[in-house]
């Protein structure tokens, strides 16, 4: 197994477009790092990039610390699940997951061998000889992730190897490809624009926009440090509320701002704001609690009720549309006036430069966390670590 | 790590694979470029040439004499009007008769693979066997299967090939890209969604009006590459008129295709077979352009 | 009439029309093959005889007097070859093309496919001398040459399209696998579009196989191929029906079997890709 690391990584076209703007990180041994953002961020290409499919312009890719930027991909000792899969659909089951070792001239008893160590921890002992075209779509999939290990590799590369299943066959193989991590322990960068995948299965998450890395950390520093504006609107869903404010008046250890007509005190370090500056307010959907002491009016224009959660769209009395997240089956109808609370200590703020200002006391992010401090219900914060 | 790995700029590897690209296209577009060149600046060079392979006292600049002396041949001329003819015969025949099959062989019916296979048969039919079976015996006035059943219904038969001899030259050639129209026209015709034909008959269009307005219209793209593949090869036609008529009865069969070929290797004349073939390239050019044109339209790469 | 009554008679006339058209257009070809098998004397009667004692005299004849495996060897041997030296420039381009295209890629298919414009007739002298000059005249050298020169727009264009089918992903993969290019190309790629490259080859063979100006102005009899053969019979001897008609079924048949088995992919390569 090894570690990964990019400096400075850039990719141009030839047309001069720059694809990756100089992207640094490392991959440590063992981790399970997801590649994150919109179509069109990069990721795939700085995955292919690591594979050796795609020039490095400039920078170093350095595989357990040796430059592999010239490297051919077989050479790098990667292996790579494609989204369409890509098995050779001339080849049984079989050979297509042995066809690595063929080229490297393994002998056939060990090639078989390995082939049938991999076939049985991907159930796949019943279908060695058939062709791709006679499997399904998770058995491809398996078949596809069996290539990947019989060459043991020193790190796994997944690029978007779930899009192509449906909506439960992926919520499986999730599990599956969790746990078959846990198991090998490999070294594991996986590329997806589903950011379920990512806060599921991520060690760590890198979320690039544009050909720039916005942002690394676990999931739930993601999830509750949000760096920017960007990663704030990306990760979470429904998406956090994202609010125009104004800074009234700025202290050691908190900003005042007005918004939503009202005036909040947010618990957060003022770098690089005066009174005056335009913010932005950001409060997830469940942090916005429905309670009938909230300072907050507002009409509930439309309710999503998923059963264990229900989503109330409301139009607050400044016409600003907010989403709330409740748990359970709350029963509130359409048309309902409802009063909410904004939980300062919850609430994000950011530069108009879309950095976010750091939190004073900055939210705890493992499960002991329990309330404290915080004025979230004990239900409340159940439901948001489930 | 050394430092040294790391401080060593990379080598733009990029353009080692692009000069890997290179080889591997390289030697077909070499090749090509020296076929596509090399022919033709020797064409235009003896053009302009007094060069006869058997006459050795004929030679040096010739000025546009070769051109004038062409020009001024009213054999030219009447190869340029066999030629055109015997082009716009083919081309009329085919593509009408090829709209028609095409449509026809798209409805089912019993047996339609087999009599689709039969119809596009004669384009597998090399052009000497073609030219000397219907020649002979189809068409011969004695022994010809067709002349045979003209006397049986009570007819004289028609001695074709003296009497008509353009005329049954181009439908000679004509049996022979009747298929390729079929076949070009035919694949086309099944690429048309089959929710726009049941739109259309949901709009109340009967069979004509889907074949005027629905097929037609589908088919003007195959038709127009249709016309140019079959113009740039009609141009041509040589060995249909070598093994049937030579040319002949006097010029009648003579395209340009012949003529040049009776220059320059019956009469060894190269500098006048040269200025026809400068002829023949500009005129296939003219159609070639847009032929090219229409092609690009539709290629993705 | 009744609707269905109405249906099933016009589906009996579309399947005369449609039959009675390719018995017409086949006619010829037919009455080719029964008249190899006749002596000369049923194949010249009046009436035309559709019933007759088959003999393989004329085929004696073509096989012994008129020298046919000298023409067909040369046919056989310069069609076989010209492909395959087709296939080797061919199949390198067209992987290059569809796999690493560049800016230039497109200009350079469209520049191959003008090449394929130029009319023989405009190039008959200067290629006549040259391959005279070059010794290449009357052998099956220089018509292999010729030919595939003749043919290689047409393969590039036509494996290009079907290389651009398969998936780059597969190839990828093959490369993380550690195939080398030309292990890209053995193993993953060829087997993948084998029908593509079967049907480009055999359109290369029929293109080469009935070819009739380049052989017939640049052979005379050493590597004259069947062309040329059936172009001697254009003599008064062509009144012996018989002979010429079991002659022209020889040259004829293989490339006819070839022709009904690719029909579908011919379309494409026939057309550029512009139809398919």
């Amino acid at each position: 197994m090894a570690n990964v690391t990019l400096q400075n990584v850039r990719k141009t076209y030839a047309g001069g477009n720059e694809t990756i703007k100089g992207v640094s990180l490392t991959v440590e041994n063992r981790e399970f790092v997801v590649f994150v953002g919109p179509s069109g961020c990069g990721k795939s290409t700085l995955l292919r990039m690591i594979a050796g499919l795609e020039d490095i312009t400039s920078g170093d890719l350095l595989i357990d610390g040796v430059r592999a930027n010239e490297q051919q991909p077989a050479e790098r000792g990667l292996a790579m699940v494609f989204q369409s899969y890509a098995l050779y659909p001339h080849m049984t089951v079989e050979d297509n997951m042995g066809f690595a070792l063929k080229l490297a001239s393994v002998a056939k008893d060990e090639r078989h061998s390995k082939v049938m160590d991999a076939a049985r921890i991907l159930q796949l002992e019943p279908w060695l000889k058939h062709k791709p075209g006679q499997l399904s779509g998770g058995q491809r999939q398996r078949v596809a992730i069996g290539r990947a290990i019989v060459r043991n590799p020193k790190v796994f590369l997944f690029d978007e190897p779930l899009s192509n299943l449906d909506a439960a066959l992926r919520g499986q193989m999730r599990v599956e490809l969790t746990s078959l991590h846990r198991k090998l322990g490999a070294t594991t960068i996986y590329v997806t624009h589903d950011q379920i995948e990512a806060m599921t299965m991520a060690d760590k998450i890198v979320v690039l926009r544009a050909g720039n890395v916005e942002q690394v950390g676990a999931p739930l520093e993601l999830y509750h440090r949000p760096a920017n504006l960007f990663v704030a609107g990306f990760i979470g869903a429904p998406k956090m509320n994202l609010l125009e404010a104004r800074v009234l008046q700025v202290a050691a250890d908190s900003v005042t701002v007005s918004a939503l007509g009202q005036t909040f005190v947010i618990p957060v370090r003022p770098d690089g704001v005066t009174a005056g500056d335009g913010v932005t307010l950001g409060i997830r959907p469940e942090h916005l609690l429905h309670v009938s002491e909230g300072t907050l009016g507002g009409v509930v224009t439309l309710s999503e009720r998923l059963g264990s959660l229900t989503i109330l769209h409301v139009k607050s009395d400044d016409g600003t549309m907010l989403v709330v997240q409740t748990a359970g089956s709350d029963t509130t109808d359409v048309g309902a006036h409802v009063r909410l609370a904004l939980p300062t200590d919850s609430a994000h703020l950011f530069r108009a430069d879309g950095d976010a200002l750091p939190h004073v006391a900055p939210r705890p992010l493992g499960p002991s966390h329990s309330g404290g401090g915080s004025d979230i219900p004990a239900a409340q914060t159940e439901h948001f670590h489930a | 790590m050394s430092a040294s790995t790391l401080a060593a700029p990379a080598p733009p590897r990029q353009s080692a694979r692009r000069r890997g690209t290179l080889a591997l296209v390289g030697p077909s577009v070499l090749i090509l470029a020296a076929w596509a060149t090399v022919p033709l600046i020797m064409t235009l060079w003896y053009s302009f040439q007094n060069y006869n392979l058997v006459d050795p006292t004929q030679h040096g600049f010739a000025k546009f004499d070769n051109y004038t002396y062409l020009l001024s041949d009213p054999d030219f001329w009447s190869s340029l009007a066999n030629t055109a003819f015997l082009v716009i015969g083919v081309l009329v025949i085919t593509v009408g008769f090829g709209t028609l099959l095409a449509v026809l062989y798209d409805q089912a019916f019993p047996g339609r693979s087999i009599a689709r296979v039969l119809v596009i048969s004669p384009f597998f039919i090399m052009p000497t066997v073609a030219a000397l079976l219907w020649k002979n015996l189809m068409l011969h006035p004695i022994y010809g299967v067709y002349s045979n059943m003209m006397r049986m219904v009570g007819l004289t038969p028609i001695d074709w090939m003296s009497h008509y001899p353009l005329f049954t030259l181009t439908l000679i050639v004509s049996w022979e890209w009747l298929p390729f129209a079929v076949l070009i026209l035919l694949t086309a015709i099944q690429s048309l969604d089959g929710e726009q034909k049941e739109a259309a008959r949901m709009d109340g269009a009967g069979p004509v009006a889907r074949f005027f307005y629905i097929i037609i219209p589908h088919l003007r793209r195959a038709i127009t590459v249709v016309v140019m593949i079959e113009t740039i090869f009609l141009l041509t036609v040589f060995a249909e008129i070598t093994v049937t008529t030579a040319g002949g009865p006097g010029v009648a069969t003579t395209n340009l295709a012949f003529l040049i070929y009776s220059r320059a290797l019956l009469q060894f004349d190269v500098g006048g077979g040269s200025a026809g073939g400068v002829i023949a390239i500009i005129i296939a050019n003219i159609v070639a352009a847009f032929l090219v044109r229409s092609v690009a339209r539709n290629l993705e790469t | 009439m009744t609707p269905a009554r109405k249906a099933a008679l016009s589906r009996a006339a579309l399947t005369i029309i449609g039959w009675g058209v390719a018995l017409w257009v086949f006619f010829p070809i037919l009455w080719m093959a029964m008249t190899g098998f006749k002596s000369e004397i049923d194949a010249v009667s009046t009436p035309p005889k559709f019933f007759f004692h088959p003999t393989l005299a004329s085929y004696h004849e073509v096989f012994e007097r008129a020298n046919y495996w000298h023409f067909a060897i040369n046919s056989i041997v310069i069609s076989v070859l010209g492909t395959i030296v087709a296939l080797l420039f061919s199949v390198p381009c067209a992987y290059a093309m569809a796999f690493s295209p560049t800016k230039r890629t497109r200009g350079t298919l469209l520049w191959m496919l003008s090449t394929k414009m130029l009319p023989p007739v405009g190039v008959l002298v200067p290629i006549y001398i040259l391959a005279r000059n070059a010794g290449l005249l009357d052998t099956r050298t220089g018509l292999v040459i010729v030919y595939v020169l003749m043919n290689l727009p047409i393969t590039v264009w036509m494996l290009f399209t079907f290389f651009k089918e398969v998936p780059r992903e597969i190839l990828e993969a093959g490369r993380m696998d550690g195939a080398t290019r030309l292990g890209e190309v053995w193993h993953v790629l060829l087997p993948l579009s084998l029908p593509g490259v079967a049907s480009t080859a055999l359109l290369s063979l029929i293109l080469s196989w009935n070819e009739s100006f380049w052989s017939l102005n640049l052979t005379s009899s050493n590597a004259a191929p069947l062309p040329s053969f059936i172009a001697s019979f254009s003599s008064p001897e062509g009144l012996f029906f018989g002979k010429l008609s079991a002659a022209s079924t020889l040259a004829v048949a293989p490339i006819l079997v070839f022709g009904w088995l690719s029909q579908k992919q011919l379309v494409r390569g026939l057309t550029f890709g512009a139809v398919k």
